[in-house]
């Protein structure tokens, strides 16, 4: 996993609520066996007209998108089934972080693991990014994670919360599974103890 | 002790360390696994050579991309060479890693969370894990059961452990007698619109009181089964005579001495009295009548008699863009009658609704009758054993002979990876869980029901009250 430390960037404004996961890649592009080219079918169905030509409308389509490293929705972003092909898709279409009111508890994992940041702020700065973002869209913010603070236009800062042991992972880049592994032997007890209480 | 709630004694029984600032670490008893969401995971215990620490509490089934129907040679007639590509993966990595597959033309083969409770795998006390957020539905057994990513799913091959933070507890107590014609279904489908599809982020859900002790196993799992789309974490029922009356004799479930020794431990798999919840919800039984969805995710329920809601009178800015934006994908009318509303397919089945007692509701109303001309109506039965008990009961020949198409099992139109799908367009009144945009099939249009409800609407072509069917 890359470290995730400080981004600039352009944000991509979706303001919508509850983005559920079947919108970011619809079901029908799970049948991969890796994690590459998810990308392109990122929001496939709202991105893509019937006939596969990209929808002017959508805003991924816009050509401030290119190149955008950060997402802002609505509430409850993520919310739907466990897929780990939505962050992988988030990703592969270049973002790193994505700034919403609420995430869907699995999805927050699956990012944080992936080091695709969930940057949650409360409804009140959520409204005044997104009516700064508004003003000034072509502004680049910053999202610091060692302070976990996001600058914004304007002068104006919002701080957001998370945790110390997934900042400690996503500053490093390490994963978890290598902390989990140092956990082998208290792994064994475990299980020679609950054989003896069968 | 402390006075703990159901939860609590699990949690408190599976941690097997925890650091200071560090989430737990979970033990986990039982590891289901399908073909979508482990290939990668494999791969990663590949690159890192690594086993399967525990292939003795890892299961694995194909159930998302196999397909239902068969074609002229009888055989499976997949949807695609990717769907055939990813079940052999599976049957690859389950060979090289030694973990036990219920698979294609496999006696036990079923949708992972039918399959889990059929064969006595899912027991109480137990934590169960699955790269699939219905993973919930095995919290019926007393069990802590949630979905897991695929970093998870390789997480716990490797150690059988995960990384857990502590979710917040959340008692929703339904007392009272459930109405003829409503069901479970019309229970969780009540309780979603209420939480609201964000509303259980960050809890667990317990569900208590009357009408849930008085439902059977098959009924508490679909309650359970949707906890997920209140955004809970995980949802559970309190163990009882009617979990070990259904777990006796199961293939896996403890036999003889073993059993008795686990009843002991079951019967205290429930709350203590007086332990307290960070949250509390109450639903009155007596009050519900058969829910239907409108918009495009669980929550946007209504009673059937009941009409589109209007975004005029919705104060909230971002929930009335949310209606909006809901009513154009689904071409309904503010203020329109749920009643009455045309539909073209009916979905009876998936790992919400597709147990015997949901094929029986669906023949109750089915048997005599014919479907409405034009209409598509497939059932959908959750596992072999389902299907081989339905149709030793005869229900096959009442769909077949009402008009609908009796298909083998799998999640077929529920996430429509399989080639079972609506056309862009088409209304579907379904026994799934989730009516999201393009969930059954890209432009389709989905009302999620009870089993009884979308019997009902494949007779009349249309949404009806399903109780005018029941006598």
């Amino acid at each position: 996993m890359e470290p995730f430390t400080k981004i600039t960037s352009r944000v991509v404004m979706l303001p919508v609520n509850d983005i559920d996961t079947d919108q970011i890649i619809p079901a029908r592009f799970l049948k991969v066996t890796d994690k590459a080219g998810l990308g392109a079918n990122l929001f496939a169905d709202w991105r893509y007209h019937a006939d596969g030509t990209p929808n002017p409308d959508f805003v991924l389509n816009q050509p401030a998108a290119a190149g955008a490293l950060v997402l802002f929705a609505g509430r409850n972003f993520g919310c739907g089934s466990s897929r780990e092909h939505a962050p992988w898709a988030l990703m592969g279409f270049g973002f790193k972080a994505i700034i919403a009111s609420s995430f869907g508890d699995i999805f927050f994992n699956n990012a944080l693991k992936n080091g695709l940041l969930p940057v949650k702020v409360d409804e009140d700065t959520h409204r005044q990014i997104e009516e700064l973002l508004t003003e000034f869209p072509a502004t680049e913010i910053q999202i610091d994670l060692e302070s976990q603070t996001v600058q914004l236009p304007a002068g104006k800062t919002a701080a957001f919360p998370i945790d110390g042991f997934s900042k400690a992972c996503l500053l490093k880049g390490t994963d978890e599974l290598g902390y989990l592994l140092s956990f082998s032997d208290q792994i064994t007890l475990y299980e020679e103890k609950i054989k003896v209480e069968l | 002790m402390p006075l703990r709630t159901l939860f609590e004694k699990i949690w408190d029984a599976h941690v097997v360390t925890q650091q200071p600032d560090s989430p737990a670490v979970l033990y986990i008893d039982l590891h289901l696994v399908h073909e979508v969401t482990s290939p990668q995971a494999f791969e990663g215990l590949r690159n890192r050579g690594l086993k399967v620490r525990r292939p003795d509490k890892t299961v694995a089934t194909i159930d998302h991309g196999v397909p239902t129907r068969t074609g002229e040679n009888g055989r499976l007639s997949f949807a695609d060479e990717l769907c055939i590509r990813q079940i052999n993966q599976l049957e690859k990595n389950c060979q090289e890693f030694g973990i036990p597959l219920y698979g294609l033309n496999h006696p036990d083969q079923g949708i992972v969370h039918i399959i889990g409770p059929e064969l006595g795998l899912t027991q109480p006390g137990m934590t169960i894990v699955c790269g699939d957020s219905h993973t919930s539905t095995h919290g019926a057994f007393a069990a802590l059961a949630f979905g897991i990513g695929t970093s998870e799913v390789e997480h716990v091959l490797a150690t059988q452990c995960l990384l857990q933070r502590k979710p917040k507890t959340c008692e929703i107590r339904v007392d009272g007698v459930l109405p003829t014609g409503v069901t479970a279904k019309d229970i969780i489908l009540a309780i979603i619109h209420r939480t609201g599809v964000g509303g259980g982020v960050g809890f667990v859900f317990e569900y208590t009181g009357t009408a849930i002790r008085a439902l059977n196993m098959e009924q508490r799992m679909t309650i359970c089964n949707m906890s997920i789309e209140a955004g809970a974490r995980a949802g559970m029922i309190a163990a009882d005579d009617i979990t070990f009356e259904y777990l006796a004799g199961k293939r896996f479930a403890p036999q003889s001495e073993a059993w008795e020794r686990s009843l002991a431990k079951w019967r205290c798999m429930k709350s203590d009295d007086g332990a307290s919840y960070d949250r509390v919800y109450t639903l009155d039984a007596t009050k519900l009548s058969p829910m239907i969805t409108f918009g495009t995710n669980p929550g946007m329920g209504v009673p059937i008699n009941g009409s589109v809601p209007r975004p005029t009178d919705v104060s909230d800015s971002a929930q009335k863009a949310s209606l909006e934006k809901a009513l154009a994908y689904m071409g309904l009318q503010p203020g329109q009658p749920m009643l009455g509303q045309k539909v073209d397919v009916v979905f009876i089945g998936s790992c919400t609704n597709g147990r015997l007692s949901d094929m029986q509701q669906a023949a109750e109303i089915l048997k005599g009758r014919k479907v409405a001309e034009g209409m598509r109506v497939l059932v959908v039965p959750g596992s072999q054993e389902v299907k081989r008990q339905a149709e030793a009961q005869g229900l096959d020949r009442i769909f077949l002979n009402a008009g609908a198409e009796w298909r083998e099992p799998g999640c077929s139109m529920c996430i429509a990876m399989n080639g079972d799908q609506l056309e862009p367009g088409q209304y579907a009144v379904s026994t799934s869980n989730r009516n999201f945009e393009g969930r059954q099939g890209k432009g389709g249009r989905t009302f999620l029901a009870s089993p009884f409800t979308a019997a009902a609407a494949a007779v009349a072509g249309k949404i009806v009250d399903p109780r005018t069917f029941l006598s």
